[in-house]
């Protein structure tokens, strides 16, 4: 690939020069060939702070082309400081075509979502991870963390969830959410709410999670088993609830509290914008919904 | 019960470099037999010990295991994860210190069901029903099951690390020193439930302890080294009460007299 006419030509396609990329193709590649297995590979210095994504943005550089159009959402939003820059990013030193909308989307960098349109194949989902090791906070030692996963030692992982019910009466994780891939490596799904757990079962895009400074990476493949860690007497289940969304009316999807006032007052809205957006553009009214539409983007 | 033995030690060596870990130990372990190995520190008992259990390595020598199923198994030829589920199931290690064995940041109720949920149980109502009949065996109240094993005082500590270790119903249980550290009316408790637990359950055991007393509560062998090597071996009245190597008779006759 070639470097691409820009007003920054002393930087390559997508930041990241070609033997990088090709590193971290091939990490991708394994990744994809063992599903949930968490694969080292050389983390580069990005030009934003560890904790911003720096997982994620390489993953992108890596497997995006110039044909590709981006969507970066931060907590399901397409209009947080880390999605809006995150997108410039791309758009200046890949030149490509950047979209909010879930559909039209090839690649989509997410950092804490999974969104609530349906995701189709061809798609590829970019994860931005904190900390890829699951068993991490229950087994501090890496060279042992590692142990359990190639001796598929996984009882420790019950430990916590045991832990929870004994504590709160139910399994109280709510995000990070263990999961099992391909009845083999027990996996982090990043800090996504639970309540995203079932859409990566079987899902047809291709989901792909970079962690920056713990140097990892790790990946499920379309259509791939992922079941989430539960017990048979408190089986797993995702959040619900009361109220639909104040904007849109939607229901069953992540809702967001908002603070309104000083007051005590409130309002869950859609944690994902596009999809807001896309249901007030239909004709959807939430009870706290504006007369007026005002575009977020 | 059974003609073979359990555990089967043939010429097992460990050397560090140049220094002696324990030098040619041999000997039968048979199910439900309390061997206690004893001698001054430095002895190579804890080498002894750890490579029994696969902990470490031995430098030469053979051990072999009769696993459930009849069939002798070499245990320095089996594979990593063999070993580690052999660890996990059919054995159990008590540490002199027991937070080298529990897991102090997790509740006494999760650290007894680790060992079953390792194997596979899934049901948290059985989990912890079992985790409840355990820490009752091991005198510990019920109403402490959530609490953080930080907040145990030594012995409980102990006792619970013991009903960790024997809730898989393990056959054979190493110990490490198990009364180390405690105080005279707490090993005094700590030794008679285990010496309960040990025959209830058809437990073979394998005592590290520089303790004689322990040494003569517990078991029905004992083994005496002296730097890495075995000096004198038999039942353990025996051995007590007429000791024949020179520096048996040097340890019999050390022991304080109240």
């Amino acid at each position: 690939m070639t470097a691409q006419p820009t007003d920054i030509a002393t930087y390559n396609f997508a930041y990241l020069d070609e033997q990088t990329k090709r590193m971290i193709r091939r990490a991708i590649l394994k990744g994809i060939a063992i599903p949930g297995y968490q694969v080292p590979f050389a983390s580069r210095e990005m030009p934003m702070p560890y904790g911003w994504g720096t997982g994620g943005v390489q993953v992108t550089a890596s497997i995006i082309g110039p044909d590709d159009v981006l969507k970066v959402i931060d907590q399901g939003a397409d209009d947080t400081t880390n999605a809006v820059s995150i997108r410039a990013f791309f758009k200046k030193v890949a030149n490509v075509a950047v979209t909010t909308y879930t559909a039209s989307a090839t690649i989509i960098q997410t950092r804490h979502r999974i969104p609530e349109h349906p995701l189709t194949a061809g798609q590829v989902l970019v994860y931005q991870v904190p900390i890829p090791e699951p068993l991490r906070f229950l087994e501090p030692r890496e060279t042992e963390t590692r142990k359990m996963h190639a001796l598929e030692e996984y009882g420790l992982m019950h430990v916590k969830l045991y832990e929870d019910i004994a504590r709160h009466g139910r399994i109280a994780t709510t995000y990070a959410y263990p999961v099992k891939v391909e009845g083999r490596y027990v996996m982090d799904p990043s800090p996504t709410p639970k309540f995203d757990n079932p859409k990566m079962h079987r899902s047809p895009a291709l989901q792909l999670f970079g962690a920056g400074r713990e140097k990892r990476i790790y990946a499920v493949p379309p259509f791939t088993e992922v079941v989430s860690l539960d017990f048979e007497d408190h089986p797993f289940e995702v959040q619900t609830f009361d109220q639909p969304c104040a904007l849109c009316a939607a229901e069953n999807v992540y809702l967001d509290e908002v603070i309104l006032d000083d007051h005590g007052g409130h309002m869950f809205v859609c944690s994902d914008t596009d999809h807001c957006e896309k249901r007030r553009e239909e004709g959807h009214r939430g009870h706290l919904a504006p007369e007026m539409m005002e575009p977020a983007r | 019960m059974t003609d073979e033995p359990l555990l089967r030690v043939s010429a097992l060596s460990k050397f560090y470099g140049s220094r002696v870990g324990c030098d040619n130990v041999s000997f039968d372990l048979w199910p439900g037999e309390v061997l206690a190995v004893v001698g001054e520190s430095g002895s190579g008992k804890t080498t002894l010990l750890n490579c029994l259990s696969t902990r470490l390595l031995p430098s030469s020598g053979t051990a072999s295991y009769r696993m459930r199923d009849g069939q002798f198994r070499e245990l320095y030829r089996m594979s990593e994860a063999e070993r580690r589920f052999l660890m996990r199931t059919d054995w159990g290690f008590v540490h002199q210190n027991p937070a080298d064995g529990l897991r102090m940041t997790v509740s006494a109720g999760a650290n007894v069901g680790e060992r079953l949920m390792a194997v596979g149980d899934r049901h948290y109502g059985k989990i912890r029903a079992t985790a409840v009949d355990w820490l009752s065996r091991v005198e510990i109240d019920e109403d402490r099951i959530d609490d953080e094993p930080r907040a145990f005082s030594g012995g409980m500590r102990q006792r619970l690390q013991i009903a960790r270790n024997l809730v898989t119903g393990p056959r054979l249980v190493f110990m490490d020193e198990p009364t180390g550290g405690l105080d005279v009316s707490v090993q005094a408790r700590l030794l008679d439930l285990l010496r309960g637990l040990v025959t209830d359950l058809g437990l073979a055991a394998i005592v590290v302890t520089h303790d004689l007393a322990v040494a003569r509560l517990l078991s029905q062998r004992m083994m005496v080294m002296k730097d890495g090597r075995v000096v004198e071996s038999g039942l353990t009245d025996g051995v007590l009460d007429d000791p024949r190597a020179p520096y048996t008779q040097l340890l019999v006759s050390s022991i304080l007299q109240v």
